[in-house]
């Protein structure tokens, strides 16, 4: 069996391993929301490189397609994140995760 | 000499691509300003997207400038510039056992990753999209929206929809107060 891709592919793909690993420590670590939406794109980024990849490695364009929709969802979801976070702080003058137990009392 | 730069100018480029995407990464989730954070994740998408370039992916390419490090980073700076910096104070977790764990634990993931790539295999079956059948159909962003267009058409229109009940809960979510 060939390994896989060519020399930029297994490049690519190594990035994108880092990149979510990055974001994955980072989600573990800080505790502010803006600093974990960020990472989540970054986890985002490092799923889009992997299917531009495997797209590339395969000839097979419908890893592009999803990377498309991948992007769309990103855009809702960090409107929606950033709407929650600016009625957090409203509330709660901050934006740190310890202060959200309010559904535990 | 000048064969030499013409050949191995890509490939440095390239390289210089995944690196500088690399260190940006790692100054977002390191950087305790999140001004500094958002501007390395905007020149992590940038480099990103030379790399879709890169690899034909021409369409994904233009997207990940437009729409990410255009439009999400925007939104992100904007609520940044909303939001008091003071409030993000208490960052990081005070015991250092709480920093430690995680990294070792993403590092052992990473490893992981790394392994299974090295040693994956190619996919049996392959594509019709070869690069060359892609040129010869009228380039990347032709293909792709004919694609998109015909077997995509659903999960297209589904998209569209999520985004607007995206902006009507942004909305309801950020206004001051319901009346």
């Amino acid at each position: 069996m060939d390994k896989i891709g060519d020399h930029y592919v297994l490049q690519a793909l190594i990035l994108s391993a880092v990149l979510f690993s990055i974001g994955l420590g980072g989600i573990m670590i800080r505790r502010n929301l803006i600093a974990l939406l960020m990472c989540i794109e970054l986890m985002l980024t490092a799923v889009n490189i992997s299917f531009v990849s495997f797209a590339r490695a395969n000839h097979d364009i419908n890893g592009q397609l999803m990377v498309f929709f991948i992007v769309t969802v990103a855009a809702a979801e960090s409107a929606i994140g950033l709407g929650l976070l600016i009625a957090l702080y409203r509330n709660l003058k901050e934006v740190g995760t310890a202060k959200l137990s309010a559904l535990k009392e | 000499m000048m064969e030499l730069i013409q050949t191995q100018l890509p490939n440095a480029l390239y390289t210089m691509f995944c690196v500088f995407a690399a260190i940006a990464a790692l100054g977002v989730v390191s950087l305790k300003n999140p001004v500094s954070a958002a501007f390395c994740l905007i020149m992590v998408l940038l480099n990103v997207s030379g790399i879709f370039a890169f690899q034909q992916a021409n369409f994904v390419a233009a997207v990940q400038v437009l729409v990410y490090a255009g439009a999400i980073m925007v939104l992100f700076m904007f609520v940044i510039m909303l939001l008091s910096i003071e409030s993000v104070a208490h960052d990081y977790p005070e015991s250092k056992l709480l920093i430690i764990a995680p990294v070792i634990l993403a590092f052992v993931f990473l490893c992981t990753m790394v392994i299974v790539l090295i040693h994956g295999h190619a996919s049996p079956q392959q594509g019709n999209y070869t690069v060359e059948a892609i040129q010869q159909n009228g380039g990347n962003i032709r293909v792709v929206s004919e694609v998109m267009f015909s077997d995509y058409i659903l999960p297209f229109q589904i998209v569209g929809a999520l985004l607007m009940f995206a902006v009507v809960g942004a909305i309801t979510l950020a206004k001051r107060r319901m009346d």
